[in-house]
This record gives structure tokens, C-alpha cells and sequence, in this order.
């Protein structure tokens, strides 16, 4: 019986936009606009949607790197939604995040030992000797010399950094590892090292994995279940080879349909989707997708659709659905 | 065999960057050919010498620390090397045009696209104003943007990343130009509006009949747009075929390493590690001796880690660097 | 990349595994060219001031009698020769000097973290603790500063700390407004959200995260700071702070030399020189420093 490690509920993040003489918040960017999942120990959730989708935002927002506007986030039966920083703190050894940008994410005037200890020097964990023990045992987890530890982060590779910043995630043993997008900035041959790191280490320390990421093709690889977002809303959830067979979302297969693959003897059944994201400040009434869908229907206009479960594990929003 | 004329011929090209820190060959003898109306693929990831080569054909290497040290680079028998800056100038986004990986950047913040494509447009052709907002405007539906009359006076962040994508194309192709050159075009693009922009270059290539040099690490695209590929690996080309060899039968250890270590949209989720390649690109100021590969190779053999391989026509059409290319 | 440094090591180089921080730092000081050269300026001058009396043992204060012994050339007995008063140029310098590069370093590195501190919270909290903060440093840089130092003046007295007090006091705001801008960008920072991400206090991200991506501005600043602080004092003096006669300066030899440029030339060029030396070598061996401490300059 799986555990529940996290579950989040109408879990919404809107970013006010100020303006006027006085500062008055005149508008919001719905980043994050009421969206349910839950994760279970062990698995990986995938959260996939193009720019503008919120599924950056909602991965910070659920470890509470940003506050909640509204909604719970609930971490191992407790609800932490308003948990304060100092309540968060202790909390903050069970979930972690790994970045995007390799270089933007190690501070760049410290040695990469530091970098890596840093977490067990925040939670007083060990002694000093101790410590070091552990830096270096992780660097050789993830694939680093040991030796390298007094050398800053500019002395090394995109792919190395992003070992770095994997080995500093989990020096801590965290249970819940956020991963925004660990490979887009990658080349293509070093992504499947960091892809197989990523898994190894995910069946060797048990870890829960939310991975948020834009290439699909990953995404089949490397998840159990794989959420769709568009425009702050989650659209639909399936387990992973019932989502690519049976893409019910109008998004989700316009979405699998775009994706080129790397053979040219497949001719592609394209599903172009007309026109541009709508911004997230004004988002379509109703069904935020049916501006672009080609099968929008007077209702889409008017009502939002509920999310529904058609089959078991295999959620989706959508009216074309309820209908039946 | 291609009976097309060749458009571009790239013979030995050698760019050199004369850095503080050594000497970077980013393009270390290239050959590449380009026939008129051909979509060539040109594959690689960092370091490979792919925009160097791009930005070699249109001659905009910032010299310093920038040299062509050697080669030819012809376009209809003429050598574009030997040109002087008013004659290339001329060529620059009339005969080759080229559109970059971030059109927030490649566009003027301060001007409107109209103007912008106006300026393109008349740079080349001698056409009064209004004949080339009447064109401007023509452009901008051909590329598939709604309400080109309205569009005309918008600005650049007024649009987002794939209508600026678009207005780059409508740039570019405003004159007609034979050869249009791609870098990276829709690397920085989501996935949906990658798919419009490849599929309008696929349209206009088969309605204007230019050639097009599509740059990119991403072997899907590559797959889907090109007719010939070139895999590029640390400033020179390791393999050359068509398409279709590429995928079916790729000779190169670094073709083959880069397709099968990639996750496969289509087959479902196993376990199983992905057959990664070992190691890193290599350094630009610490190349290894004999082939560039070497170090990374599953394949090495002593000779690969003592000379460079040349490169070789194993079956027509199909061109590798390796002195033990795999079995097809 | 990171097989550069097995190069290196082959080569016979150490490589920046094999020393402290500070090791580091002061290795690769050693190796800017300018920052030597700004060093051994600086040595010169501290040297000059130390052991000088040391050699040279004159009283600084001492007036010769009678008129004959004002504004003398240089002589054995006087190898500055003498001011306006009879004393012993050398000596005075000498005196003069340590009182000088005491003030001017002090205030100029006290100021500087005033600054800093105020700088690094605002722009780290924000919110009100910013507009607080940077409405008060606005309004410290809005005062008048002639009226006020009049006010002071009454009140302080006389005194090497007073006068390090009057110019912190008035020289804070310019390195908190930098500091502010600065730390606002820099927290944007994907590292500091790490930081967040893992847990750590607020004062960790500041004072290890923040504040030494700060330090190479804030070195350039405290240098620019010292020679400004020298003259600064000088030009107060007249008030009544700082140094007063009979007691030397070299920013108060300066100040009273002016009057006797066309007489004694002297008098003004060996405090100029000195003050332009120091503020000279503390530039250089402050640029130095500033491209020690930066992991990614190739020293």
C-alpha cells in the first residue's frame, strides 16, 4: 500500500500586479489557479506544459519557496500550508529542489565542498569531520572527484554542475526531491548521463521525484505518472503509458502530437494548434484552453470543466467528456 | 546522387578564435554541400563548431579574436572568402539569409516589425516606401500571422516568442533569398510552437524552393526537416548522409552513441538505464590527439588515440570519419 | 575544465585545491602585477611612517627662534627644510603621516561596513525595513552638511575618534545606496533561492551569501574612501575638528601650505605627494584584492 508523501489541493498562486499612485494591486498573473495532485512515496510525478503552464511555480510553491495565495499543501498527513519559515525549517531536510541553470544556481564565490555541505551546516548535522565525510562521499555518488571540492563552480561543466547541485539536494537525505527542469540546459549527450543518475539514485535512496519538465520524450522515460498543465490549471493526470496511448485532453494530444521524433520515415499526424498562450493575467473564461481548441463548444465559454476520473488513476478536465 | 546545382560549397573551412587562454578551433576543416533548394541538417552539440560554420558562410566572425584561417567557402563558384565587406553585404539577407535562437534580441525593441521588415526589404530592393509596406504586409500573412495590417505597427515585445519567431522568417525571406540559414531557430521555443514554425518552413520551402541550412542539437527536428545531415563533433564533421541513412544506419560510434542514448518518445517505460556516451565534450584548448572522439569512444582502438581519421565515402552518398565505422 | 588543474599540476603549478582561502587569496595577490605594485608603494609609505622617527629623530613641534629659521630649503639639519613655523618638515611628515593613514583607513573601512550593513538588510528584507532604511540614509545625504558640522563641532571637541566619527557619519549613505542596488539583483539569484530551498536563515544568506559577492565593490569603494577621508579631514580642520595645531597632518600641512605656494612650493608638494602615493597604492593593491578574491579571474 503506497504512502501518500504529498498531496496539494486547490493549491493556487496568483502574483499581484501593482499599480496606480498608490500601489493598489490592480491585476494578477494566475500562475498557479487551484490544482490537485498527490504524490506517492517512491513514484515520480511528471509535470509537463509549455511557458506560461505554472508548472515551475507550482513545484516552488509546493516546498514553499513561494507562499500560497490559497489552497493546502498537505506533506505526510499535515497540512503546511501556513507552516511558518521556522516551522518549515526542520521540514526542509525531507523535501528538495534541483535547478535548471547550472550556472545561475551555485554561488559562484564558493568552493563546491562548501556548496554541497551547506545543507548539513544549516541543520547542524555531524560533526565538522563528519561533514567532510560526507561531501565526499557524495561527490563520488554522483560522479565527482572528491578532490575537487575546493574548486568553484566556474572550473567545472554544465553537467558537472548539475551533479553539484543534485549532490547538494540530497546530501541531507531529503524523501521528496523537486527537479525543475535538471537537463533542458544540458547537451544532449551528457542528459542521459544526469537521466540515468537521476533514476539511480532515485531506486537506490528511495526517493519521491516531482519532475517538472518540458521535453516529453524524457518525461516517458523517466516518470510514473505525468500531470498536464495549460495556463495555470492541470488539465490532465494519467498513469504514464495510459496518458502517451490515450492522450484524452484536446491540450494533451495537440501536445503529444507536436512532439518530432527522431525518425524520418514517421509522418506525424499534427494537431496545430492555432494561435498563442493567452497571457495568465486575463485567462479565457471557462475552459482556459478553448481559445486554441478545435473542438470548443458553446458550454467551454461559460463553465469550467470539473475534473473528472474516466478511468482509474486517469483524471482529465475537459467537457467533451462530462457530456458523456 | 543529387542532381540539383550546388549552391554552396564548403571546402576545408578552418575558423580559428585567438583567445587569452589558447587557441580555440572551433571549425577545424569542414566540408559541406548545399544544393539549390536542399534542406541540410547540420547537427552537434556545444563546441561543435555548427553557428561557427554558419557564421562563416555569412562572413560575421568578429574578428578579433575571430580568423578564417583557411578554406573555401563557394556560393555559385564564387569564393565568399575572397569577398570584400560592401560585396558580402550585398549577399547578406538578399542571397543567404539567416534567423537566430532569440528573436527578442535579433529584433529592434525600439522599432515596429513593419518597419522592420520594410528595412529588410528595401535594404535590397530598389522599391519606394509604399510598394514596401505593401510587400511588408504580404510577408507577414505568407508567414502565417493574423491581422498583418494591424501586426505591421506592433512591437516586438507586444508579440510573443513564436510570432517573433515568425517576423524573423518574414525578415529573412523578404527578398527570396536561395539560401536560409537556421540557428537554432526553435531551440527556445515550447513544443506546440515549434511545431507551427517548422511546419511554415517546410511550407515555404516548398513554395519558394530556397535551400535551407537547419542548425540545431535536437536530432528530432533534424529528422523531421532535413533531407541530408551532418553530424559535427568538436569542429568537424564526423558523418554525412541523408536522413534517412543517418537514423537507419549510422556508421559513426558518436551517431550511433547520440540516437541510442536518447529517450524514446514512442517505446514505453522500462527500467533500464539509457546507453549513455561516457564523458564530456572535449575541451577546446586540450584536444586529444587522434581522433577527437577518442576518449569517449566505445570502439578505441590505439590508432584512434595516435592519428585523426580523414573521411571516407563508405557507401554513395554516405560520408564518416572513423577508421572502424559500424556494421550497417 | 576541471582536468585544466591536473594539467596545471603536471606542469608543477599548484592549483586552488592546495591552499586555504586565504592562502589563495594571497597567492594570487602576489601574482597582480599591480596590486605589488601597490603594495610595495603602500610599505613604503608605512615604513616611511614608523621607522622614520626611528632614524630620524626630530620634534615635530619643535620651533626654531627667530625668523631666520622659517621656511628653510632643504639642509642638513632639516632635509625637508622647515615650515612656516620653524619645524622640521621630515619629522612632521613622519607624524603627520600616521595620524593620516590612521583616520583616512579607519574611516574609510568603517564607513564602508556602516554602509554595507544598512545596504544589505534593506535590499535583502525590503518591504518597509527598505523604506525605512533608505528614506533615512536619503535624508542623511539631504542635510546640509556645513550647519551640521558647525553643530557637531560644538558638541564633539577635538579628537582623532570624533573626527573618524564625523566622517562615517557623513560617508555611510553613499555604500548603503550601492550595497542596496546591489543586493537586489543579486538575490534574484537562483543560489540564494537554493539557499532558501535548503533552509538557511535569513542572516546566513546575507553575511554568506550575499555580502561576499559584495566585497569587490566595496573594496574599490573603501579605497577611493581613504584618500577622500585624508582630505576630508584637512578641509574640516578649520572647525575645529581633528587635528589641531600645533599637531601635523599631512592633510593639515596641505590645508595651511596652500597660502605659501609661491614662497614654498615645498610645503605643499611632499604632503601632496604623500597623500596622492597613499591614495595611489591603495587603489592599485585594492584593485588587486578585488581580483584575488573573484574565483573566476584568471590569476
Amino acid at each position: 500500500m503506497a504512502t501518500r508523501l504529498v498531496e496539494v489541493e486547490k493549491l493556487k498562486k496568483w502574483f499581484p500586479i501593482k499599480g496606480g499612485v498608490f500601489g493598489a494591486t490592480v491585476a494578477s498573473v494566475k500562475a498557479v489557479d487551484e490544482v490537485n495532485y498527490f504524490i506517492d512515496q517512491g513514484e515520480t510525478l511528471s509535470l509537463v506544459g509549455e511557458s506560461g503552464s505554472g508548472k515551475t511555480t507550482t513545484g516552488r510553491t509546493m516546498l514553499k519557496l513561494l507562499q500560497p495565495t490559497g489552497g493546502k499543501i498537505i506533506y505526510k498527513g499535515k497540512d503546511i500550508t501556513n507552516f511558518t519559515p521556522n516551522q518549515m525549517r526542520p521540514l526542509r531536510r525531507n523535501m528538495q529542489i534541483m535547478f535548471q541553470d547550472p550556472y545561475g544556481s551555485l554561488n559562484p564565490r564558493m568552493p563546491v565542498g562548501d556548496i554541497i555541505q551547506e545543507p548539513l551546516d544549516v541543520h547542524s548535522i555531524g560533526t565538522r569531520r563528519e561533514r567532510r565525510q560526507a561531501v565526499a562521499t557524495m561527490m563520488e555518488t554522483v560522479g565527482l572527484r572528491p578532490e575537487y571540492e575546493k574548486r568553484y563552480p566556474h572550473e567545472f561543466s554544465g553537467g558537472q554542475r548539475q551533479r553539484i547541485g543534485v549532490a547538494r539536494a540530497l546530501i541531507i537525505n531529503p524523501e521528496l526531491l523537486v527537479l525543475d527542469e535538471p537537463i533542458s540546459a544540458l547537451d544532449v549527450s551528457i542528459q542521459s548521463q544526469i537521466i540515468n543518475l537521476l533514476q539511480e539514485l532515485q531506486q537506490r535512496l528511495n526517493l519521491t521525484y516531482l519532475f517538472i519538465a518540458h521535453d516529453l520524450a524524457v518525461v516517458r522515460h523517466m516518470s510514473d505518472r505525468v500531470a498536464v498543465m495549460y495556463l495555470g490549471k492541470i488539465v490532465e493526470t494519467a498513469e504514464n503509458d495510459e496518458l502517451f496511448d490515450h492522450p484524452l485532453h484536446p491540450y494533451t494530444q495537440a501536445l503529444l502530437s507536436a512532439v518530432p521524433v527522431p525518425d524520418p520515415e514517421v509522418k506525424r499526424e499534427r494537431i496545430i494548434l492555432q494561435g498563442d498562450v493567452p497571457s495568465p493575467v486575463n485567462p479565457p473564461s471557462g475552459c482556459h484552453f478553448r481559445t486554441r481548441c478545435p473542438y470548443a463548444m458553446p458550454i467551454c465559454k461559460e463553465q469550467e470543466p470539473l475534473v473528472i476520473e474516466v478511468a482509474p488513476g486517469h483524471t482529465v478536465a475537459c467537457h467533451l467528456l462530462t457530456k458523456k | 546522387m543529387d542532381n540539383r546545382e550546388v549552391l554552396v560549397d564548403i571546402k576545408n573551412l578552418r575558423t580559428f578564435f585567438y583567445t587569452e587562454d589558447g587557441v580555440v578551433p572551433a571549425v577545424d576543416g569542414i566540408d559541406l554541400t548545399i544544393h539549390r533548394g536542399e534542406v541540410v541538417g547540420l547537427v552537434g552539440e556545444s563546441g561543435c563548431g555548427k553557428s561557427v560554420t554558419a557564421l562563416s558562410i555569412m562572413r560575421l566572425i568578429p574578428d578579433p579574436p575571430g580568423k578564417i584561417i583557411e578554406g573555401e567557402i563557394f556560393f555559385h563558384e564564387e569564393d565568399l572568402l575572397k569577398k570584400n565587406e560592401e560585396e558580402m553585404r550585398a549577399i547578406r539577407g538578399d542571397k543567404i539569409s539567416m534567423i537566430f535562437q532569440e528573436p527578442m534580441t535579433s529584433l529592434n525593441p525600439v522599432y515596429t516589425i513593419g518597419d522592420q521588415i520594410s528595412e529588410a526589404i528595401t535594404l535590397h530592393q530598389k522599391i519606394d516606401s509604399a510598394e514596401a509596406k505593401k510587400r511588408t504586409v504580404e510577408m507577414i500573412h505568407l508567414v502565417g500571422i493574423p491581422e498583418p495590417e494591424r501586426r505591421f505597427g506592433q512591437y516586438p515585445h507586444e508579440m510573443s516568442g513564436g510570432m517573433r519567431q515568425r517576423v524573423m522568417i518574414a525578415m529573412a525571406l523578404s527578398s527570396n533569398p536561395e539560401l536560409l540559414i537556421s540557428d537554432e531557430a526553435t531551440t527556445a521555443l515550447d513544443v506546440t510552437i515549434q511545431a507551427q514554425i517548422l511546419d511554415l518552413m517546410r511550407g515555404l520551402q516548398k513554395k519558394l524552393g530556397m535551400a535551407i541550412l537547419i542548425i540545431t542539437h535536437n536530432l528530432a527536428v533534424v529528422a523531421e526537416m532535413a533531407e541530408t545531415i551532418a553530424i559535427a563533433y568538436a569542429g568537424k564533421i564526423v558523418e554525412n548522409a541523408s536522413a534517412k541513412e543517418i537514423f537507419k544506419s549510422p556508421r559513426h560510434p558518436y551517431t550511433y552513441g547520440l540516437l541510442t542514448s536518447i529517450p524514446k518518445f514512442t517505446e514505453k517505460k522500462t527500467n533500464e538505464p539509457l546507453p549513455a556516451i561516457e564523458g564530456m565534450v572535449p575541451s577546446p584548448y586540450h584536444m586529444p590527439k587522434g581522433c577527437r572522439f577518442n576518449p569517449r569512444c566505445p570502439f578505441v582502438t590505439e590508432k584512434c588515440r595516435e592519428e585523426e581519421p580523414e573521411i571516407v565515402e563508405l557507401t554513395p552518398g554516405h560520408l564518416v570519419r572513423c577508421f572502424h565505422p559500424i556494421e550497417s | 575544465m576541471a582536468e585544466k588543474a591536473i594539467e596545471a599540476k603536471k606542469k608543477g603549478q599548484k592549483s586552488s585545491e592546495d591552499y586555504t582561502y586565504v592562502g589563495m587569496v594571497f597567492h594570487r595577490l602576489t601574482r597582480h602585477k599591480l596590486a605589488m605594485v601597490g603594495a610595495f608603494m603602500l610599505i613604503f609609505i608605512l615604513l616611511f611612517v614608523f621607522v622614520g622617527p626611528l632614524i630620524w629623530r626630530a620634534d615635530p613641534n619643535a620651533q626654531i627662534e627667530g625668523l631666520g629659521g622659517l621656511f628653510n630649503p632643504a639642509s642638513r639639519a632639516h632635509p625637508l627644510g622647515t615650515d612656516d613655523y620653524g619645524r622640521d618638515v621630515l619629522a612632521r611628515m613622519f607624524f603627520g603621516g600616521r595620524i593620516s593613514l590612521f583616520i583616512g583607513f579607519i574611516s574609510a573601512i568603517s564607513s564602508t561596513l556602516a554602509g554595507a550593513f544598512v545596504g544589505l538588510v534593506a535590499g535583502y528584507y525590503g518591504g518597509w525595513a527598505d523604506n525605512i532604511l533608505m528614506r533615512f540614509t536619503d535624508a542623511m545625504l539631504s542635510i546640509p552638511t556645513f550647519p551640521l558640522l558647525i553643530a557637531l563641532a560644538s558638541v564633539l571637541g577635538k579628537g582623532v575618534w570624533q573626527i573618524i566619527l564625523v566622517i562615517v557619519l557623513f560617508g555611510w549613505m553613499t555604500d548603503a545606496r550601492l550595497v542596496r542596488g546591489l543586493v537586489l539583483s543579486l538575490k534574484e539569484q537562483e543560489y540564494v533561492e537554493a539557499a532558501r530551498a535548503i533552509g538557511a536563515s535569513a542572516n546566513r544568506i546575507m553575511w554568506r551569501h550575499l555580502f561576499p559577492n559584495t566585497l569587490a565593490v566595496l573594496i574599490v569603494s573603501t579605497t577611493i574612501g581613504i584618500g577622500g577621508a585624508i582630505i576630508y579631514e584637512a578641509s574640516i580642520s578649520f572647525l575645529g575638528f581633528g587635528v589641531q595645531a600645533p599637531f601635523a597632518s599631512w592633510g593639515n600641512m596641505l590645508q595651511n601650505a596652500q597660502q605659501f605656494i609661491w614662497n614654498s612650493p615645498r610645503l605643499i608638494i611632499y604632503p601632496g605627494l604623500a597623500i596622492f602615493m597613499t591614495v595611489l597604492g591603495f587603489n592599485f593593491f585594492g584593485d588587486g584584492l578585488r581580483d584575488a578574491i573573484d574565483p573566476k579571474l584568471k590569476l
